[in-house]
Protein backbone atom coordinates (compact mmCIF):
# COMPACT_ATOMS: atom_id res chain seq x y z
CA UNK A 1 0.00 0.00 0.00
CA UNK A 2 1.47 3.30 -1.16
CA UNK A 3 1.75 6.24 1.54
CA UNK A 4 -0.65 9.53 1.67
CA UNK A 5 -0.12 12.06 4.16
CA UNK A 6 -3.07 13.52 5.40
CA UNK A 7 -1.89 16.78 5.73
CA UNK A 8 -1.17 17.04 2.11
CA UNK A 9 -3.76 18.00 -0.55
CA UNK A 10 -3.74 16.06 -4.16
CA UNK A 11 -4.49 16.67 -7.64
CA UNK A 12 -5.84 14.07 -10.22
CA UNK A 13 -2.64 14.01 -12.07
CA UNK A 14 -0.98 12.79 -9.22
CA UNK A 15 0.99 15.67 -7.51
CA UNK A 16 0.62 16.65 -3.49
CA UNK A 17 0.51 19.99 -2.90
CA UNK A 18 2.00 21.41 0.99
CA UNK A 19 1.28 24.95 2.24
CA UNK A 20 4.00 26.01 3.94
CA UNK A 21 3.90 28.23 7.15
CA UNK A 22 5.18 31.56 4.88
CA UNK A 23 2.18 30.97 2.37
CA UNK A 24 4.41 28.93 -0.33
CA UNK A 25 3.36 25.80 -1.54
CA UNK A 26 5.49 22.88 -2.24
CA UNK A 27 5.09 20.44 -4.52
CA UNK A 28 5.57 16.62 -5.80
CA UNK A 29 4.55 13.49 -7.20
CA UNK A 30 2.69 10.77 -5.06
CA UNK A 31 4.02 7.86 -3.68
CA UNK A 32 1.26 6.14 -6.14
CA UNK A 33 2.63 8.22 -8.97
CA UNK A 34 6.86 7.55 -8.27
CA UNK A 35 5.28 3.54 -8.10
CA UNK A 36 4.23 3.58 -11.42
CA UNK A 37 6.98 5.11 -13.10
CA UNK A 38 10.06 3.53 -11.53
CA UNK A 39 13.18 3.83 -10.97
CA UNK A 40 13.35 7.99 -11.74
CA UNK A 41 16.47 8.99 -13.38
CA UNK A 42 16.34 12.71 -14.92
CA UNK A 43 14.12 15.21 -13.64
CA UNK A 44 14.07 18.56 -16.28
CA UNK A 45 13.40 21.63 -13.46
CA UNK A 46 11.52 25.08 -14.59
CA UNK A 47 13.47 28.05 -14.18
CA UNK A 48 13.01 30.04 -11.03
CA UNK A 49 10.87 33.11 -11.73
CA UNK A 50 8.48 30.88 -13.61
CA UNK A 51 4.66 31.99 -13.59
CA UNK A 52 2.39 28.94 -14.19
CA UNK A 53 -0.92 28.61 -14.43
CA UNK A 54 -3.13 26.23 -12.82
CA UNK A 55 -2.50 22.49 -14.63
CA UNK A 56 0.52 24.21 -17.28
CA UNK A 57 3.28 21.41 -17.48
CA UNK A 58 5.96 22.47 -15.47
CA UNK A 59 8.45 20.01 -15.18
CA UNK A 60 9.48 16.84 -16.60
CA UNK A 61 10.04 13.25 -14.73
CA UNK A 62 11.91 10.56 -16.76
CA UNK A 63 11.92 7.00 -15.27
CA UNK A 64 13.66 3.85 -16.97
CA UNK A 65 10.08 3.59 -18.31
CA UNK A 66 8.78 7.13 -19.94
CA UNK A 67 8.69 10.77 -19.69
CA UNK A 68 6.09 12.50 -17.65
CA UNK A 69 5.04 15.60 -17.20
CA UNK A 70 4.35 17.71 -13.75
CA UNK A 71 1.36 19.51 -14.18
CA UNK A 72 1.47 22.96 -11.92
CA UNK A 73 -1.74 21.76 -9.25
CA UNK A 74 -1.97 25.34 -8.66
CA UNK A 75 -1.66 29.22 -10.17
CA UNK A 76 1.69 30.66 -8.95
CA UNK A 77 5.02 31.66 -9.37
CA UNK A 78 8.37 29.25 -8.97
CA UNK A 79 10.15 30.42 -6.10
CA UNK A 80 12.40 27.48 -6.09
CA UNK A 81 13.35 23.94 -7.34
CA UNK A 82 15.13 21.20 -5.86
CA UNK A 83 18.35 20.81 -7.47
CA UNK A 84 19.17 18.30 -5.28
CA UNK A 85 17.42 15.92 -7.75
CA UNK A 86 19.51 16.75 -10.30
CA UNK A 87 22.20 14.30 -9.08
CA UNK A 88 19.90 11.92 -7.00
CA UNK A 89 16.44 11.59 -9.02
CA UNK A 90 15.84 8.77 -7.16
CA UNK A 91 14.99 10.72 -4.14
CA UNK A 92 11.49 10.72 -5.84
CA UNK A 93 11.38 7.06 -5.78
CA UNK A 94 12.91 6.46 -1.69
CA UNK A 95 11.28 10.02 -0.32
CA UNK A 96 8.39 11.25 -2.77
CA UNK A 97 6.93 14.10 0.19
CA UNK A 98 9.81 14.95 1.72
CA UNK A 99 14.03 14.61 0.02
CA UNK A 100 12.38 14.21 -3.48
CA UNK A 101 9.97 17.31 -3.20
CA UNK A 102 10.48 19.08 -6.98
CA UNK A 103 9.24 22.45 -6.95
CA UNK A 104 8.06 25.22 -4.69
CA UNK A 105 5.21 27.91 -5.63
CA UNK A 106 4.05 31.27 -4.58
CA UNK A 107 0.24 30.98 -5.01
CA UNK A 108 -1.41 33.56 -7.05
CA UNK A 109 -4.86 32.91 -4.60
CA UNK A 110 -3.66 31.91 -0.69
CA UNK A 111 -6.87 29.49 -1.16
CA UNK A 112 -6.14 27.85 -4.47
CA UNK A 113 -5.13 24.71 -2.35
CA UNK A 114 -8.50 24.36 -1.25
CA UNK A 115 -9.76 23.04 -4.53
CA UNK A 116 -7.56 19.98 -4.56
CA UNK A 117 -8.45 16.77 -3.48
CA UNK A 118 -8.22 15.46 0.06
CA UNK A 119 -6.63 12.38 0.67
CA UNK A 120 -9.28 10.52 1.04
CA UNK A 121 -10.66 11.60 -2.55
CA UNK A 122 -7.01 10.73 -3.63
CA UNK A 123 -7.13 7.29 -2.57
CA UNK A 124 -10.53 7.05 -4.40
CA UNK A 125 -9.28 8.19 -7.31
CA UNK A 126 -6.39 5.85 -7.26
CA UNK A 127 -9.07 3.19 -6.07
CA UNK A 128 -10.75 4.25 -9.41
CA UNK A 129 -8.02 3.96 -11.39
CA UNK A 130 -6.95 0.71 -10.67
CA UNK B 1 -7.18 -12.44 -21.92
CA UNK B 2 -3.18 -11.88 -21.83
CA UNK B 3 -1.49 -14.95 -22.02
CA UNK B 4 0.92 -16.14 -19.14
CA UNK B 5 3.87 -17.98 -18.38
CA UNK B 6 4.47 -21.27 -16.18
CA UNK B 7 6.33 -18.86 -13.97
CA UNK B 8 3.54 -16.60 -13.49
CA UNK B 9 2.44 -17.47 -9.51
CA UNK B 10 6.24 -16.98 -9.02
CA UNK B 11 6.43 -13.69 -10.12
CA UNK B 12 3.25 -12.63 -8.49
CA UNK B 13 4.95 -14.28 -5.13
CA UNK B 14 8.02 -12.06 -5.76
CA UNK B 15 5.69 -8.51 -6.07
CA UNK B 16 6.65 -7.90 -9.61
CA UNK B 17 5.26 -5.21 -11.54
CA UNK B 18 3.40 -6.84 -14.81
CA UNK B 19 3.50 -5.74 -18.36
CA UNK B 20 1.75 -7.10 -21.41
CA UNK B 21 4.45 -7.91 -23.60
CA UNK B 22 3.22 -9.62 -27.16
CA UNK B 23 0.40 -10.25 -25.66
CA UNK B 24 2.20 -11.93 -22.20
CA UNK B 25 2.11 -10.94 -18.91
CA UNK B 26 5.36 -10.46 -18.09
CA UNK B 27 7.12 -9.11 -14.81
CA UNK B 28 8.73 -5.52 -15.71
CA UNK B 29 9.96 -5.18 -12.58
CA UNK B 30 10.26 -6.76 -9.25
CA UNK B 31 11.16 -3.79 -7.23
CA UNK B 32 13.84 -1.37 -9.25
CA UNK B 33 14.76 -2.18 -12.54
CA UNK B 34 18.38 -0.50 -11.82
CA UNK B 35 19.12 -2.82 -8.95
CA UNK B 36 18.02 -5.78 -11.14
CA UNK B 37 20.10 -4.79 -14.34
CA UNK B 38 23.10 -3.89 -11.62
CA UNK B 39 22.67 -7.55 -10.35
CA UNK B 40 23.36 -8.94 -13.98
CA UNK B 41 26.58 -6.67 -14.76
CA UNK B 42 28.01 -7.28 -11.06
CA UNK B 43 26.75 -10.82 -10.07
CA UNK B 44 23.83 -12.66 -11.57
CA UNK B 45 20.13 -12.32 -12.40
CA UNK B 46 17.48 -14.16 -13.75
CA UNK B 47 14.56 -13.82 -16.61
CA UNK B 48 11.69 -15.91 -17.61
CA UNK B 49 11.55 -15.88 -21.00
CA UNK B 50 9.07 -18.53 -21.61
CA UNK B 51 6.84 -16.12 -23.80
CA UNK B 52 9.41 -16.91 -26.36
CA UNK B 53 8.84 -19.37 -29.17
CA UNK B 54 10.63 -22.86 -29.03
CA UNK B 55 10.31 -24.06 -32.82
CA UNK B 56 11.47 -27.79 -33.63
CA UNK B 57 12.38 -28.28 -36.80
CA UNK B 58 12.91 -32.01 -37.82
CA UNK B 59 13.51 -34.53 -40.25
CA UNK B 60 15.69 -35.27 -43.84
CA UNK B 61 14.68 -32.09 -45.42
CA UNK B 62 14.95 -29.98 -42.32
CA UNK B 63 18.43 -29.03 -43.55
CA UNK B 64 17.81 -27.67 -46.86
CA UNK B 65 14.84 -25.84 -45.56
CA UNK B 66 16.25 -23.88 -43.31
CA UNK B 67 19.22 -23.35 -45.93
CA UNK B 68 16.87 -21.80 -48.02
CA UNK B 69 14.49 -20.08 -45.51
CA UNK B 70 17.23 -18.47 -43.11
CA UNK B 71 20.13 -15.65 -44.07
CA UNK B 72 22.66 -17.58 -42.45
CA UNK B 73 23.93 -21.11 -42.81
CA UNK B 74 22.93 -23.42 -40.70
CA UNK B 75 25.68 -25.88 -42.74
CA UNK B 76 27.85 -24.11 -40.18
CA UNK B 77 26.53 -25.74 -37.45
CA UNK B 78 28.76 -28.59 -37.58
CA UNK B 79 28.71 -30.38 -34.19
CA UNK B 80 25.73 -31.13 -32.41
CA UNK B 81 24.62 -28.46 -29.41
CA UNK B 82 26.13 -25.51 -31.61
CA UNK B 83 24.08 -22.28 -32.29
CA UNK B 84 23.51 -19.46 -34.94
CA UNK B 85 22.47 -16.14 -34.75
CA UNK B 86 20.24 -15.35 -38.01
CA UNK B 87 17.57 -13.37 -39.59
CA UNK B 88 14.33 -15.07 -41.23
CA UNK B 89 13.28 -12.67 -44.24
CA UNK B 90 10.50 -12.26 -46.73
CA UNK B 91 11.26 -12.06 -50.43
CA UNK B 92 12.55 -8.74 -50.51
CA UNK B 93 14.87 -8.92 -47.50
CA UNK B 94 13.05 -7.82 -45.00
CA UNK B 95 13.11 -8.95 -41.87
CA UNK B 96 10.41 -11.46 -40.35
CA UNK B 97 12.20 -12.17 -37.24
CA UNK B 98 15.55 -12.66 -35.49
CA UNK B 99 16.21 -15.68 -33.70
CA UNK B 100 18.75 -18.73 -32.58
CA UNK B 101 18.81 -22.19 -34.23
CA UNK B 102 20.45 -24.58 -32.51
CA UNK B 103 22.03 -28.06 -34.18
CA UNK B 104 19.96 -30.98 -31.98
CA UNK B 105 21.04 -33.86 -33.74
CA UNK B 106 21.34 -35.02 -37.50
CA UNK B 107 18.70 -33.08 -39.48
CA UNK B 108 16.89 -32.01 -35.74
CA UNK B 109 16.78 -28.32 -35.07
CA UNK B 110 15.62 -25.81 -32.35
CA UNK B 111 14.55 -22.23 -33.17
CA UNK B 112 14.34 -19.56 -30.52
CA UNK B 113 12.07 -16.85 -32.08
CA UNK B 114 10.49 -13.79 -30.47
CA UNK B 115 7.29 -13.87 -28.71
CA UNK B 116 5.66 -11.69 -31.04
CA UNK B 117 6.41 -13.35 -34.22
CA UNK B 118 6.02 -16.93 -32.95
CA UNK B 119 2.84 -17.54 -34.38
CA UNK B 120 3.78 -15.56 -37.76
CA UNK B 121 7.56 -17.64 -38.18
CA UNK B 122 5.36 -20.92 -37.38
CA UNK B 123 3.05 -20.24 -40.49
CA UNK B 124 5.82 -18.97 -42.34
CA UNK B 125 7.73 -22.20 -41.75
CA UNK B 126 4.83 -24.49 -42.33
CA UNK B 127 3.69 -22.73 -45.62
CA UNK B 128 7.39 -23.41 -47.09
CA UNK B 129 8.27 -27.01 -45.75
CA UNK B 130 4.68 -28.02 -47.92
CA UNK B 131 5.51 -31.60 -49.64
CA UNK B 132 9.15 -31.78 -48.12
CA UNK B 133 9.96 -34.79 -45.34
CA UNK B 134 10.22 -32.30 -42.38
CA UNK B 135 8.02 -32.14 -39.02
CA UNK B 136 7.70 -28.76 -37.70
CA UNK B 137 6.77 -28.21 -34.44
CA UNK B 138 5.76 -25.18 -31.94
CA UNK B 139 6.65 -26.48 -28.76
CA UNK B 140 4.63 -24.70 -26.25
CA UNK B 141 5.07 -27.19 -23.57
CA UNK B 142 8.58 -25.62 -22.90
CA UNK B 143 9.65 -23.06 -20.42
CA UNK B 144 12.66 -21.06 -20.94
CA UNK B 145 14.82 -19.18 -17.93
CA UNK B 146 17.82 -16.89 -18.93
CA UNK B 147 20.56 -16.62 -16.27
CA UNK B 148 23.19 -13.66 -17.02
CA UNK B 149 26.18 -12.58 -15.18
CA UNK B 150 29.59 -13.01 -14.11
CA UNK B 151 28.65 -15.27 -11.69
CA UNK B 152 25.69 -16.57 -13.69
CA UNK B 153 26.86 -20.42 -14.46
CA UNK B 154 28.74 -21.03 -11.25
CA UNK B 155 25.79 -20.08 -9.20
CA UNK B 156 23.26 -21.89 -11.90
CA UNK B 157 25.60 -25.05 -12.16
CA UNK B 158 24.38 -26.60 -9.03
CA UNK B 159 20.78 -25.75 -9.42
CA UNK B 160 20.78 -28.23 -12.68
CA UNK B 161 19.79 -32.11 -12.43
CA UNK B 162 22.95 -33.50 -11.98
CA UNK B 163 23.45 -35.40 -15.56
CA UNK B 164 22.87 -31.98 -17.46
CA UNK B 165 25.23 -29.34 -15.20
CA UNK B 166 28.44 -31.48 -16.23
CA UNK B 167 28.33 -31.14 -19.62
CA UNK B 168 26.61 -27.60 -18.87
CA UNK B 169 29.72 -26.88 -17.03
CA UNK B 170 31.91 -27.13 -20.02
CA UNK B 171 30.29 -25.55 -22.47
CA UNK B 172 31.65 -23.20 -25.07
CA UNK B 173 30.01 -20.12 -26.07
CA UNK B 174 27.28 -20.40 -28.29
CA UNK B 175 26.70 -23.74 -27.76
CA UNK B 176 24.32 -25.87 -25.94
CA UNK B 177 23.71 -29.77 -23.90
CA UNK B 178 21.06 -31.37 -24.10
CA UNK B 179 19.39 -34.04 -21.96
CA UNK B 180 15.90 -35.08 -22.33
CA UNK B 181 13.24 -32.23 -22.76
CA UNK B 182 16.13 -29.78 -21.69
CA UNK B 183 18.35 -27.89 -23.00
CA UNK B 184 20.97 -25.47 -21.93
CA UNK B 185 22.86 -23.06 -23.99
CA UNK B 186 25.63 -20.64 -23.28
CA UNK B 187 24.18 -17.68 -24.77
CA UNK B 188 21.91 -14.67 -23.94
CA UNK B 189 21.06 -11.33 -24.86
CA UNK B 190 22.62 -8.96 -22.03
CA UNK B 191 26.32 -9.10 -23.06
CA UNK B 192 27.41 -11.12 -20.24
CA UNK B 193 28.11 -14.43 -20.07
CA UNK B 194 25.58 -17.13 -18.88
CA UNK B 195 23.13 -19.74 -19.46
CA UNK B 196 19.90 -20.27 -21.02
CA UNK B 197 18.15 -22.74 -19.81
CA UNK B 198 14.87 -24.60 -21.58
CA UNK B 199 12.78 -27.33 -19.44
CA UNK B 200 9.67 -28.89 -19.45
CA UNK B 201 7.09 -26.04 -18.52
CA UNK B 202 6.53 -28.81 -15.21
CA UNK B 203 9.84 -28.17 -14.23
CA UNK B 204 10.28 -24.47 -14.32
CA UNK B 205 8.47 -23.52 -10.87
CA UNK B 206 11.21 -25.99 -8.94
CA UNK B 207 14.59 -24.83 -11.00
CA UNK B 208 13.23 -21.10 -10.29
CA UNK B 209 12.99 -21.41 -6.59
CA UNK B 210 16.55 -22.99 -6.83
CA UNK B 211 17.97 -20.52 -8.99
CA UNK B 212 16.48 -17.57 -6.31
CA UNK B 213 17.61 -19.43 -3.45
CA UNK B 214 21.55 -20.03 -5.09
CA UNK B 215 21.30 -15.94 -5.01
CA UNK B 216 20.43 -14.79 -8.28
CA UNK B 217 18.33 -11.93 -8.62
CA UNK B 218 14.89 -12.18 -10.65
CA UNK B 219 15.04 -9.59 -13.29
CA UNK B 220 12.26 -8.25 -15.85
CA UNK B 221 11.64 -7.43 -18.94
CA UNK B 222 12.56 -3.64 -17.74
CA UNK B 223 16.34 -4.74 -16.94
CA UNK B 224 16.14 -6.95 -19.81
CA UNK B 225 15.71 -3.77 -22.11
CA UNK B 226 18.81 -1.70 -20.88
CA UNK B 227 21.02 -4.66 -20.62
CA UNK B 228 20.02 -5.51 -24.26
CA UNK B 229 20.81 -1.75 -25.38
CA UNK B 230 23.66 -1.29 -23.76
CA UNK B 231 25.59 -4.32 -25.38
CA UNK B 232 24.22 -2.90 -28.53
CA UNK B 233 22.15 -6.05 -29.16
CA UNK B 234 18.66 -5.20 -31.49
CA UNK B 235 15.28 -5.45 -30.49
CA UNK B 236 12.68 -6.77 -33.07
CA UNK B 237 9.86 -4.59 -33.71
CA UNK B 238 12.05 -1.44 -32.40
CA UNK B 239 15.02 -1.64 -34.48
CA UNK B 240 14.43 -4.12 -37.16
CA UNK B 241 11.14 -4.98 -38.78
CA UNK B 242 9.67 -6.39 -42.26
CA UNK B 243 10.41 -2.72 -43.50
CA UNK B 244 14.22 -2.87 -42.94
CA UNK B 245 16.79 -5.45 -44.12
CA UNK B 246 19.83 -6.70 -42.28
CA UNK B 247 21.87 -3.57 -43.56
CA UNK B 248 19.64 -1.11 -42.10
CA UNK B 249 20.13 -2.36 -38.65
CA UNK B 250 24.43 -3.50 -38.11
CA UNK B 251 23.13 -6.74 -38.80
CA UNK B 252 25.00 -7.60 -42.23
CA UNK B 253 27.53 -10.17 -40.43
CA UNK B 254 25.19 -12.29 -39.93
CA UNK B 255 24.24 -13.13 -43.39
CA UNK B 256 26.38 -15.89 -45.04
CA UNK B 257 27.02 -15.10 -48.37
CA UNK B 258 28.99 -18.37 -49.49
CA UNK B 259 28.50 -20.88 -50.77
CA UNK B 260 27.11 -18.25 -53.30
CA UNK B 261 25.04 -20.97 -54.78
CA UNK B 262 22.57 -21.34 -51.84
CA UNK B 263 19.70 -19.64 -52.93
CA UNK B 264 18.47 -18.34 -49.72
CA UNK B 265 14.90 -16.05 -49.49
CA UNK B 266 15.75 -12.45 -49.92
CA UNK B 267 18.99 -13.12 -51.07
CA UNK B 268 18.30 -11.43 -54.45
CA UNK B 269 17.51 -8.26 -52.42
CA UNK B 270 20.51 -8.61 -50.48
CA UNK B 271 23.04 -8.42 -53.35
CA UNK B 272 21.61 -5.65 -54.67
CA UNK B 273 21.91 -3.49 -51.63
CA UNK B 274 25.46 -4.56 -51.18
CA UNK B 275 26.85 -3.05 -54.07
CA UNK B 276 24.37 -0.08 -53.99
CA UNK B 277 25.76 2.78 -52.09
CA UNK B 278 24.03 2.02 -48.42
CA UNK B 279 20.83 3.32 -47.73
CA UNK B 280 21.38 3.59 -43.65
CA UNK B 281 24.37 3.22 -40.89
CA UNK B 282 23.07 1.76 -37.46
CA UNK B 283 25.19 3.49 -35.03
CA UNK B 284 25.04 4.31 -31.06
CA UNK B 285 24.00 7.45 -29.48
CA UNK B 286 25.64 9.03 -26.48
CA UNK B 287 23.73 11.77 -24.65
CA UNK B 288 26.31 14.41 -23.77
CA UNK B 289 23.66 16.26 -21.31
CA UNK B 290 21.56 15.46 -18.83
CA UNK B 291 18.01 13.92 -20.40
CA UNK B 292 17.11 10.62 -21.89
CA UNK B 293 16.30 9.56 -25.52
CA UNK B 294 13.70 7.25 -26.55
CA UNK B 295 12.61 5.41 -29.61
CA UNK B 296 11.39 7.86 -32.27
CA UNK B 297 13.07 11.17 -31.33
CA UNK B 298 14.94 12.46 -34.59
CA UNK B 299 18.43 12.91 -35.13
CA UNK B 300 19.92 15.96 -36.64
CA UNK B 301 23.60 16.75 -37.11
CA UNK B 302 24.26 20.82 -38.49
CA UNK B 303 20.52 21.88 -39.56
CA UNK B 304 20.09 18.43 -41.49
CA UNK B 305 17.63 15.63 -39.92
CA UNK B 306 19.64 12.97 -40.25
CA UNK B 307 17.90 9.99 -38.70
CA UNK B 308 15.70 8.38 -36.03
CA UNK B 309 16.38 6.67 -33.10
CA UNK B 310 15.03 3.08 -32.97
CA UNK B 311 15.54 2.40 -28.90
CA UNK B 312 16.77 4.67 -26.28
CA UNK B 313 16.46 4.78 -22.82
CA UNK B 314 19.31 5.37 -19.50
CA UNK B 315 21.90 3.27 -19.30
CA UNK B 316 22.60 2.13 -15.80
CA UNK B 317 25.96 1.52 -16.20
CA UNK B 318 27.04 4.45 -18.05
CA UNK B 319 24.67 7.02 -15.66
CA UNK B 320 23.75 8.38 -18.88
CA UNK B 321 21.15 7.88 -21.95
CA UNK B 322 22.29 5.84 -24.89
CA UNK B 323 20.29 4.71 -28.06
CA UNK B 324 20.79 2.73 -31.25
CA UNK B 325 19.83 5.07 -34.17
CA UNK B 326 19.47 4.87 -38.12
CA UNK B 327 21.26 7.46 -39.55
CA UNK B 328 22.64 8.78 -42.71
CA UNK B 329 25.95 7.15 -43.58
CA UNK B 330 29.18 8.93 -42.92
CA UNK B 331 27.30 10.96 -40.24
CA UNK B 332 29.11 12.32 -37.19
CA UNK B 333 30.51 12.00 -34.85
CA UNK B 334 29.02 15.38 -33.52
CA UNK B 335 25.12 15.35 -33.72
CA UNK B 336 21.85 16.18 -31.79
CA UNK B 337 18.77 14.56 -30.71
CA UNK B 338 16.05 16.40 -30.15
CA UNK B 339 13.85 15.90 -26.82
CA UNK B 340 10.39 17.60 -26.78
CA UNK B 341 11.52 20.36 -29.32
CA UNK B 342 15.18 21.14 -28.07
CA UNK B 343 18.02 19.78 -29.57
CA UNK B 344 20.55 18.46 -27.34
CA UNK B 345 24.05 17.80 -28.28
CA UNK B 346 24.93 13.39 -28.44
CA UNK B 347 27.97 11.67 -30.02
CA UNK B 348 27.65 8.70 -32.63
CA UNK B 349 29.28 5.97 -31.56
CA UNK B 350 30.37 2.01 -32.31
CA UNK B 351 28.03 -0.11 -30.22
CA UNK B 352 27.98 -2.17 -28.31
CA UNK B 353 29.07 -0.07 -24.93
CA UNK B 354 29.46 -2.67 -22.73
CA UNK B 355 30.39 -6.51 -22.56
CA UNK B 356 31.12 -7.91 -19.57
CA UNK B 357 30.89 -5.64 -17.14
CA UNK B 358 33.20 -3.28 -19.23
CA UNK B 359 32.40 -0.20 -20.25
CA UNK B 360 33.73 -0.04 -24.08
CA UNK B 361 33.07 4.14 -24.45
CA UNK B 362 35.46 6.55 -24.66
CA UNK B 363 34.01 10.12 -25.07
Amino acid sequence: MNELPTDLRYSKTHEWARLEDDGTITVGITDHAQDALGDIVFVELPECGRKLAADEPCAVIESVKAASDLYAPVAGEVIAVNAALRDTPEAINNSPYDEGWILRLQPDDPHALDSLLESTAYAQLIADES
Amino acid sequence: MALRTPLYPEHHRLNARFVTFAGWEMPLHYGSQLDEHQAVRRNAGMFDVSHMGQIDVDGPDAKPLLRRLLANDVAKLKTVGKALYTCLLNESGGILDDLIVYLRGPGSYRLVVNAATTAKDFAWLREHAQGGDVEIRHRDELAMIAVQGPQARALALGCLPPEIASFAAELEPFSATQCGSWLVGRTGYTGEDGLEIILPATDATELWRSLHAAGIQPCGLGARDTLRLEAGLNLYGQDMDETTTPFDCGLEWTIAWEPAERAFIGRPTLEAQRIAPRRWAFVGLVLLVDGVMRAGQRVWAEDQAIGIITSGGFAPTLNRSIALARVAPSSGPDCAVEIRGKRLPAQIVKPPLVRHGRILLEL
